[in-house]
């Protein structure tokens, strides 16, 4: 037998090796130049991030399948691994002082962010299911180390055990489903597995079923819908808050891309027989992680569940589907990095050494004390809250109306209803910043540059692709055409 | 052409409209921090700077053929949805350039005027944020090429005008007067953006030069659209340039510094239904309806207004009233299908407007805040230079020849004689008539006779500083010479302003220009006029010089008539009766009882649930990683079910 070896395409996953290259190299200079080169690792994740995006950049336009098939560079991977990477810059950006007051400034850090990265890019880009699950992995294996990389802090390990054990319990079921899917279908390639079902026209097999919703599971998981979602709140709360910031965006976006390409691609027909069960677990996920929010005091956990309810709409966009499905998937998940990462932002700015600055009742009087970050504050919240002109609402606005276009009328008004819900605990932090009196005198600052570049970055993004988002639907309907 | 670093002047003319949100935006946000001189020259900075580009965009304008004076700047697709798309984009033709040197030029001396005379306020800055924005409403509003932006222009002035009204807003009457302005002209524009919207239904755009080209071949003369659509942006100008019936807000708008009257009266806001009935004059030429409408809401305006002013003793509210019959009087000349003579009259009055308010505001400045007249007398010799200033304003106002007034209130007058009908004239010349009689009125109690002063007043009444009068000679010096750009025989204002009557191109109207009328004819008018004004000016001569007691008696005699006048017709409690204290009341009860009880309660008992809800499913969160894995163990195997059950 004759062994085929297929062609090497480096160029389609140069981006990848770019940032796994230097991922390594921060490694290694960390290990040889431990004391003087510390302090500029940050910058140099920063230039690594800045160069992979532009490489990705230039991508945008062609589409290419390299590595018989695994692998493919389409508008829809390239636009989300923009998104990522301006979710990992940033997240960098807010790492650099951080580390360095919560003394977790080892090479490491920027390392592992770097390779979860790698990984999201890869799931946005995996057109095998392995592919995939490769990324994943990588991913979150990355994302277990950094949830507890404050060693000395219980809460931290408690959040990156808890994430560990769950994430691989559920990564178990994303695997069986891959593999019952192989075993029906005889291949793990998207593509071929849409081919096989369009020709093989086996809805109701078992297998198939079966196969789906483990995969549901399993992704389920990753985006932290309702009923996998409990893990978010303890783990985001424990781990380190900028770490906090970048698993509320990042792995979610890229679970929720490669979720979008397996049930709209490889699985359109059953996905469209999904959608009930889907439909549900929307509803649901949206219902229950708003309402708990409201019950929060800690503003992280307030900011995890709220995390959860973001997903639940973001669900909405894939059982959408049709043209507007994806395009609105998109923009929402852009618009979702700018406004969370921001509040983050300020979270961070106004944190002290070992979090205890974390309540939502400390934020009391912000608004006379630190005008403008309270005023940032502000636009993050009403944007997470969907009030325009800023960019939460144009993204919700987008995905009602690709629901309501596909006909679930009534998902997007259990949507509406709970964008109302959500005003109520993301307006109590403006009545607090504001109509409170101070309840104890604020900590200095944790201010840097970087931190501020960071939160003018999201203050900018929030407010400009509210006003102006023109452009940005212009090229996510053209990313949104999948293949 | 004068070029400028290689582009021409009309190029730049966004920087018209820069120059004043710059200086508003500095002011406003780091004012706080820089002393008054430098808050106060860069507020005139500003608006200097727009004034000198407005006036080469003039001279850039001259050189160009009299048929090509229209010059079109779009800068960004401001608003693009389907069908509707708006334009941000400028224009300038002769019109708007007459505009935004008047606005700039009168703005300009006013400002220059305010650093004297609000020295000694705290809000300086905040004052000279406002009136910078105002200033810059006013231009957007002008140089607008759409109906949309003029709106923006629009609501801008409206929102002026409530801050600066109510500058000194702890004091009551003041905020409450704000408060009046800003609803008042809410009723107006309520109309004129219906209008608008009429006009997209209608055209499909909103572009001025598109509608107005459409309008010709698109709408049937005296047809029912054209009527609704002029009709509705009438409604508008009412209210803003304080028309029977919705000037009541401008008498009480005095209430503001008196600079900022100024700027109301003078050069912004007041004119701008002025402006826009005459940027319309396509549509309204096409409506006969509406122009008579107009003409005798002017002339009905013009005459009732002036009564009011027969009465009044506080030296501004005089101003006040008879700022709305000069308005009228420009309405007037627009209803019938004067549109020039309207906007000549709207350029001299707000030289002589200006005047007078500034000159109202030394006396009021040298008296330590006095404004009943009745208090004051025989300022003459303390205050030399105020009252010759104030004198020529008079006699502009009066229209006595050459003073500015007299070509453009004559022009108006001649206008509504062989265009309108007797009737129109009548109701112009016996408003002429008494607004010569209550401003020398106005003059002599203030000015001459026997000093009525207060003691402690006497003492201190001084002439003001001169960064006061030089703005005053500067507008004296105008409302003299200002009249001659319009001097019959060579009217230059009416060459320079034909194009833009008819939608560019000479239509069926004339613009308004004197060729068809005989000088015989014209003089005659001339003559007319000025005897008008020449008694309107002796009967008060008889009544406050000669004969001091003879007012009063008359009052005694024709008491009724005079408590009615005296009290502005009552026409404010009307309003509070019918339309205002119902409105409160009912208001009230909806607050109390529907809000508060029902509404309230309802959302309440919702928030309530569903906050227990968050608490009950908070219990689950147990912090458990058994409990956590049973629960998605638990969720797959119900999805699983469920999906085989149903799939």
């Amino acid at each position: 037998m004759e062994i085929v070896i297929p062609p090497f395409d480096l160029k389609s996953i140069s981006p990848i090796i770019i940032i796994t290259v230097f991922a390594i190299i921060i490694l290694a200079i960390d290990v040889f130049f431990k004391k003087t080169l510390r302090d500029a690792l940050g910058y140099f994740a920063i230039l690594v991030v800045a160069v992979t995006g532009m490489v990705v950049g230039t991508q945008l336009g062609e589409t290419v399948y390299s590595f018989s098939n695994m692998f493919v560079v389409d508008n829809f991977s390239v636009f989300f691994s923009l998104i990522f990477l301006v979710s990992t810059g940033i997240v960098i950006l807010l790492s650099i002082r951080y580390t360095k007051q919560e003394g977790i400034n080892n090479g490491e850090y920027y390392t592992l962010i770097l390779f979860a990265t790698m990984g999201m890019m890869l799931m946005a880009g995996g057109a095998d299911l392995l592919t995939i699950f490769l990324g994943l992995e990588i991913m979150s294996i990355s994302l277990y180390v950094l949830a507890g990389f404050r060693r000395d802090c219980v809460r931290s390990n408690e959040a990156s055990l808890k994430y560990f054990l769950l994430g691989a319990f559920a990564t178990c079921f994303l695997l069986y489903g891959i593999a019952m899917l192989y075993g029906a279908t005889g291949t793990t390639n998207i593509k071929e597995i849409a081919s096989f079902l369009a020709n093989n026209p086996s809805l109701s097999n078992p297998m198939i079923v079966t196969a789906t919703s483990l995969l549901v599971i399993g992704f389920g998981f990753k985006v932290a819908c309702v009923p996998f979602h409990k893990w978010t709140p303890d783990v985001y709360e424990g781990a380190p808050t900028a770490i906090t910031a970048f698993m509320s965006v990042g792995p979610k976006v890229a679970a929720f891309a490669a979720f979008a390409r397996v049930f709209l691609v490889a699985l359109p027909d059953v996905g469209q027989k999904w959608s009930v069960i889907l439909w549900v677990l929307a509803a649901l996920t949206m219902t229950v992680g708003n309402l708990v929010a409201i019950a929060q005091t800690n503003i992280k956990r307030m900011l995890a569940y709220s995390s959860i309810a973001h997903a639940g709409y973001a669900l909405m966009a894939i059982i959408a589907g049709g043209d507007f499905g994806p395009a609105s998937l998109i923009f929402y998940m852009l618009a979702y990095t700018f406004m969370n990462l921001g509040a983050f932002a300020v979270v961070i700015i106004l944190g002290r050494k070992g979090e205890e600055n974390a309540n939502i009742e400390d934020y009391s009087g912000l608004g006379y004390k630190h005008p403008i970050l309270a005023v940032s504050m502000c636009i993050f919240m009403f944007s997470l809250a969907g009030i325009p002109p800023f960019v939460g609402f144009i993204g919700k606005f987008y995905i009602f109306s690709a629901a309501i276009k596909n006909g679930f009328i009534i998902l997007a008004i259990i949507g509406v209803v709970n964008c109302v819900i959500a005003v109520f605990y993301y307006l109590r932090v403006t009545v607090v910043m504001y109509m409170k009196k101070p309840v104890r005198e604020f900590a200095p600052l944790s201010l840097s540059p970087f931190i501020i570049i960071a939160l003018i970055i999201t203050v900018w993004g929030t407010i400009h692709l509210g006003i102006f988002p023109g452009k940005i639907i212009a090229l996510v309907q053209n990313s949104s055409l999948l293949y | 052409m004068p070029y400028f670093f290689g582009c021409s002047y009309l190029d730049l003319i966004g920087y018209v409209l820069l120059f004043p949100i710059a200086g508003s935006v500095i002011n406003g946000l780091l004012g706080k921090k820089l002393s008054k001189p430098v808050v106060g020259i860069i507020g005139c900075t500003a608006i200097g700077l727009a004034f000198i580009l407005s006036f080469f965009v003039f001279i850039d304008l001259l050189h160009l053929a009299p048929e090509h004076r229209v010059f079109e700047k779009d800068y960004f697709t401001w608003i693009g949805s389907g069908s509707f798309e708006s334009i941000a984009g400028l224009q300038v033709d002769p019109l708007s350039v007459v505009m935004i040197m008047m606005v700039s030029g009168v703005g300009f001396i006013i400002h220059v005027y305010s650093v004297g005379y609000m020295q000694d306020d705290d809000g300086f800055y905040r004052y000279f944020t406002y009136l910078n924005l105002f200033t810059f409403s006013m231009l957007l509003l002008v140089l607008a090429n759409n109906f949309l932006l003029m709106f923006i222009g629009w609501e801008g002035v409206g929102l002026c005008s409530y801050l600066l009204i109510g500058y000194w807003f702890e004091k009551k009457s003041a905020s409450s007067a704000g408060m009046k302005a800003f609803i008042v002209n809410r009723v107006g524009d309520f109309g004129f953006i219906l209008g608008i919207m009429l006009i997209f239904v209608t055209f499909n755009t909103i572009d001025f030069t598109e509608v107005f080209q459409a309008a010709p071949e698109h709408l049937q003369m005296g047809g029912f659209v054209v009527t609704m659509i002029t009709l509705l942006l009438f409604v508008g100008a009412i209210g803003k340039s304080a028309q029977i019936p919705l000037y009541t807000w401008l008498p009480d708008a005095m209430e503001g510094p008196t600079p900022v009257s100024a700027l109301i009266h003078a050069a912004t806001m007041v004119t701008a239904g002025v402006y826009m009935v005459v940027r319309c004059n396509v549509l309204y030429t096409l409506a006969p309806f509406s122009l008579t409408v107009v003409a005798v809401i002017g002339g009905v305006t013009a005459l009732f207004a002036a009564t009011i002013g027969l009465a009044q003793n506080d030296i501004k509210r005089v101003l006040a009233y008879s700022t709305v019959s000069q308005i009228g009087f420009m309405f007037l000349a627009c209803g019938v299908g004067a549109y020039i003579a309207g906007i000549f009259h709207l350029v001299t009055h707000s030289f002589f407007k200006a005047l007078l308010f500034l000159g109202a505001g030394s006396v009021i400045h040298g008296l330590g805040g006095e404004q009943d007249m009745r208090k004051m007398g025989g300022l003459k010799k303390y205050m030399p230079t105020t009252y010759k200033t104030f004198l020529i304003g008079t006699l502009a106002i009066a229209g006595i020849p050459p003073f500015a007034g007299f070509f453009s209130k004559d022009e108006v007058l001649l206008e509504a004689f062989t265009k309108g009908s007797l009737l129109i004239w009548g109701l112009g010349a016996f408003a002429a008539l008494l607004t010569a009689f209550y401003m020398f009125r106005l003059l002599f109690m203030t000015f001459c006779g026997k000093s009525n002063m207060s003691k402690h007043a006497e003492a201190h009444v001084h002439e003001s500083p001169m960064i006061i009068l030089i703005p005053l000679l500067v507008l004296a010096f105008l409302s003299i010479g200002g009249g001659f750009i319009g001097f019959p025989t060579a009217s230059a204002i009416n060459s320079f302003l034909a194009p833009v009557i008819g939608g560019g191109h000479h239509g069926t109207v004339d613009g308004g220009s004197l060729h068809h009328v005989s000088a015989g004819m014209m003089f005659s008018m001339m003559g007319i006029s000025t005897g008008i004004a020449i008694a309107g000016i002796f009967i008060a001569y008889l009544m406050y010089i000669k004969n001091p007691d003879l007012p009063a008696k008359i009052a005694k005699k024709f008491k009724l008539i005079y408590t009615i006048v005296y009290n502005k017709y009552y026409v404010d409690e009307i309003y509070d009766a019918t339309i205002v204290n119902p409105t409160v009341k009912t208001s009230f009860i909806l607050w109390r009882i529907v809000d508060v009880r029902i509404i309230d309660g309802f959302v309440n008992a919702i928030a309530r649930i569903v906050e227990l809800k968050g608490e009950v499913l908070k219990l689950f969160q147990t912090g458990y990683v058994r409990n956590y894995a049973l629960s998605i163990l638990l969720g797959g195997v119900i999805i699983i079910v469920c999906s085989l059950i149903l799939l």
